[in-house]
């Protein structure tokens, strides 16, 4: 009965956003106040009714309802309740749920924060957002029904996929989805303005918060999904180059790229098409990322519910709304004039720079994706592009990109010059040279990869502590002034600063890793990167829905305990599934990474261990990236602005 | 069917990662040994989504490294090694594409789009800064309202 409920409300927001779509536009166009005032309420209300399908198909999942066919294909009486909840997005279906109901939530967004966006360009944002949410309802109630039934309900389901459940993958999703879907609002945003055929400060400031919002989302989502693939796939990669993290790379660029440009559009009213395009690439990526997973045209380890019509269905969507946008774009942006005057050295053109650097990188990422499809529709080649292409075609961008990035964010606006701003950042170059130089005496006869990457990493750590230096100007109560500089500043140093704290993790894990491949008896203590290893015995203990085999093994340094692991391979019986628990000591400065394998015909066991240097660095930059966002989103500016709309409401009530 | 078939075949494909490199594999001399890893890890599992063969825990892949190991031992340089692998399993198992015939599209395109970007990016950059600064547009009556409204919170 909730079920069919679910259903139903599925069904009526779809009239919903359809309405939402139609009225609102007519009204901005013809001037049409009752049309335009349609669009808030029924942000809300498509917003509630989609909330509340997702709800009914999380109950149906917490209840164990194995009369509903997703429920019996993706989940069990016996797993725990987080992977009963995790398992309702961890299908085709039932994500696809979750990607209309955070774009609703979006859009309800827009229509409670929005209220001081001007009449017009609000009822377009909100037109445009129910237009996307009415594409994917249709997509979910013709093709990928969450809520069929099954005529005879079995007795028990069939599991959720073993790889899906653990606490780092069961809300990668949900960030994930955050950050495609947070790009529909400035998609929604670049399109209402082209068709109003009005860009200005005011507009870059509302799209920003929004860009903001999805872009840290997105940082967070991709984060947790190569977090998770370090500690799940059993040999510590985190990043594989696979077509589906490809496809959450591209609009994170995309995103990247467009949080710059829209700043240059806010301060200086220049570079207004191109953000606009920014903002439908970004989108179009984001769309192009869950047609690549879903359609299944690409085959990767993240396809679990790929369909060629289902893919063919979205493609339409791409086709259609990406499409319809760019022809818009054409139409509308020569008649974006740049206001703002600047010289080839100043703060607007190091953000041009960015630009370039990263639409190109997100270019090189989307043709060594693509072109395995491509090479072999034109040229009946069949080939592979993996990790060595794109370690070859992508890093020197980032290079570049570490490299002028706190030259550049130091530079002023207008005109600046070069040789200040090098002079400005003496200091953080001279400790970037001395850390290289201290990586190449502690990794001596390696490659030039630590010394490098360690170097690129620091000269972004110290050159935004120095950026936020420079900012507190001159003279006494620095401190104070430091502390009162505005949220947008810090967002911008933290940020900037965990890139570098990223870039230094990625390359002095490559550089120093230590394997150690072995078959050892219980009792045995090898020796890996300074650390002895002992493992001490290898049992059977059972979990809740899975058999583990479980070492125990004993760390120790210089004859003192470091730590004692317990990796684990586990089988679950439902799905006839093994997989591998690594079992890893963390640490500021290297990860103890032990791995048990298969029992050996001449008696011990395959064990694999690896000391990796730095690895949480790589999340821990990423979460500070994401958290310079979160606080460039609570600066004054975006609250003033919403704060004028709260005292205008208010004087009208009053009258 | 198709779908537990997918989840079987996903099951083959990624559940056994410790399959990947084994102990009684690896080459008794340092050097080599890092060499056949190097190879192994541009190599890819011709059964599996996406792995290299280093990585992979499929029959085949466990053939290949043996096979990359005996080619080495044998005295065979790198390249060598892998043109072997591609003669007898096809471009299809380089995670580095050739940069031969169409492939360069493929190597090219980063580079080219680079200069182009950057020529455009001259273009604006200069424009820019030859451009005299164009009169402000007035502000409508609605936005002076705004603009009361925000001043004088």
């Amino acid at each position: 009965m909730i079920a069919e409920f679910g259903h139903f409300a599925l069904i009526l927001a779809f009239a919903v956003a359809i309405v939402q779509a139609v009225l609102p536009m007519i009204g901005a166009t013809t001037g049409w106040r009752p049309g335009m005032a349609v669009a808030a309420p029924a942000a809300t209300l498509q917003m509630l009714l989609a909330g509340l399908s997702f709800a009914a198909l999380t109950h149906a999942f917490v209840t164990s309802d194995f009369s509903l066919r997703l429920v019996y294909e993706n989940s069990h009486t016996q797993i725990p309740m987080l992977y009963k909840v995790s398992g309702v997005w961890g299908n085709h279906e039932g994500s696809m749920l979750l990607w209309v109901f955070i774009l609703a939530l979006f859009g309800a967004t827009a229509a409670w924060f929005g209220q001081a966006l001007p009449r017009e360009l609000q009822a377009r944002v909100l037109s445009v957002q129910a237009m996307i949410g009415a594409a994917f309802y249709a997509f979910i109630l013709l093709t990928s029904n969450p809520f069929l039934r099954l005529a005879e309900p079995p007795m028990n389901g069939r599991d959720l996929n073993p790889l899906l459940q653990d606490p780092g993958l069961a809300f990668h999703p949900l960030f994930l989805y955050l950050g495609y879907v947070g790009m529909s609002m400035s998609f929604s945003f670049a399109v209402a303005a082209l068709i109003e055929g009005r860009i200005d400060a005011a507009w870059a400031r509302w799209v920003r918060p929004w860009t903001l919002a999805a872009w840290m989302f997105l940082t967070i989502g991709i984060a947790m999904g190569s977090w998770w693939a370090y500690y799940e796939l059993g040999w510590g990669g985190f990043w594989f180059w696979d077509p589906v993290e490809n496809a959450s790379l591209m609009p994170w660029l995309f995103g990247c790229a467009l949080l710059h440009s829209a700043i240059v559009v806010e301060k200086r009213e220049s570079l207004k098409a191109w953000t606009i395009l920014l903002a439908i690439l970004a989108f179009g990526f984001s769309l192009m990322g869950t047609f690549i997973v879903r359609s299944g045209v690409l085959t990767s380890v993240h396809s679990f519910a790929s369909d060629p019509a289902r893919g063919s269905f979205i493609l339409a969507i791409l086709a259609v709304f990406v499409g319809g946008a760019l022809t818009l774009f054409a139409m509308r942006a020569p008649a974006m004039q740049a206001r703002g005057v600047f010289g080839l050295v100043s703060r607007e053109s190091a953000l041009v720079m960015n630009n370039v650097l990263l639409a190109v990188a997100s270019f090189v990422v989307f043709i060594g994706t693509l072109w395995p499809l491509f090479s072999e529709m034109a040229f009946g080649r069949t080939l592979s592009v993996g990790a060595p292409f794109f370690n070859t075609a992508f890093t020197p961008f980032f290079v570049a990109l570490a490299l002028i990035l706190p030259v550049g964010s130091v530079l002023p606006w207008k005109r600046g010059s070069i040789a200040r701003a090098s002079r400005q950042m003496a200091v953080p170059m001279l400790l970037a040279l001395a850390v290289a130089a201290l990586a190449y005496a502690v990794g001596t006869g390696q490659s030039a990869l630590a010394p490098t990457g360690a170097a690129l990493g620091a000269w972004l750590i110290f050159g935004s502590a120095m950026d936020a230096f420079l900012r507190s100007g001159s003279g006494g109560n620095r401190l104070a002034r430091l502390w009162r500089l505005p949220r947008a500043d810090w967002g911008r140093v933290i940020s900037h600063g965990g890139l570098g704290v990223t870039i230094l993790g990625i390359s002095l894990l490559l550089a120093w890793s230590v394997e150690d491949i072995r078959v050892a008896k219980t009792g045995d203590t090898f020796t890996i990167g300074g650390y002895d290893v002992t493992l001490q015995s290898v049992d059977t203990v059972e979990g809740p829905n899975y058999t583990s085999t479980m070492a125990t093994m004993r760390v120790a340094r210089d004859g003192r305990q470091v730590a004692v692991l317990y990796p684990e391979k586990r089988v679950y019986p439902v799905q006839a599934m093994p997989t591998t628990e690594a079992a890893i000591d963390k640490g500021l400065f290297r990860d103890v990474y032990l791995v048990i394998g298969d029992e050996q015909a001449g008696g011990g066991w395959a064990v694999r261990s690896y000391i990796k240097p730095f690895t949480n660095w790589i999340w821990a930059g990423c979460v500070l990236m994401s958290l310079g966002g979160l606080i460039s989103l609570s600066d004054r500016r975006w609250r003033v602005a919403a704060g004028a709309a709260k005292v205008r409401a208010r004087a009208v009530a009053a009258e | 069917m198709m779908r537990l078939l997918r989840l079987l075949v996903l099951a083959l494909v990624m559940a056994f990662p410790l399959h990947a490199v084994q102990p009684d594999e690896v080459l008794p001399d340092p050097a080599l040994e890092s060499r056949a890893r190097a190879i192994s890890q541009d190599l890819r599992c011709p059964v599996c989504q996406g792995e290299t063969i280093d990585e992979s825990n499929a029959p085949i892949s466990r053939d290949l490294r043996l096979a990359v190991r005996e080619r080495l031992l044998s005295g065979d340089s790198d390249t060598e090694v892998v043109d072997y692998i591609v003669r007898h399993f096809g471009e299809f198992v380089l995670f580095r594409p050739r940069a031969s015939g169409s492939n360069l599209i493929l190597w090219l395109a980063g580079p080219l789009l680079l200069l182009v970007a950057l020529a455009g990016a001259l273009v604006y950059l200069r424009g820019r800064a030859r451009a005299s600064e164009s009169a402000p547009v007035a502000l409508t009556s609605e936005e002076q309202a705004r603009l009361r409204d925000i001043l004088d919170r």
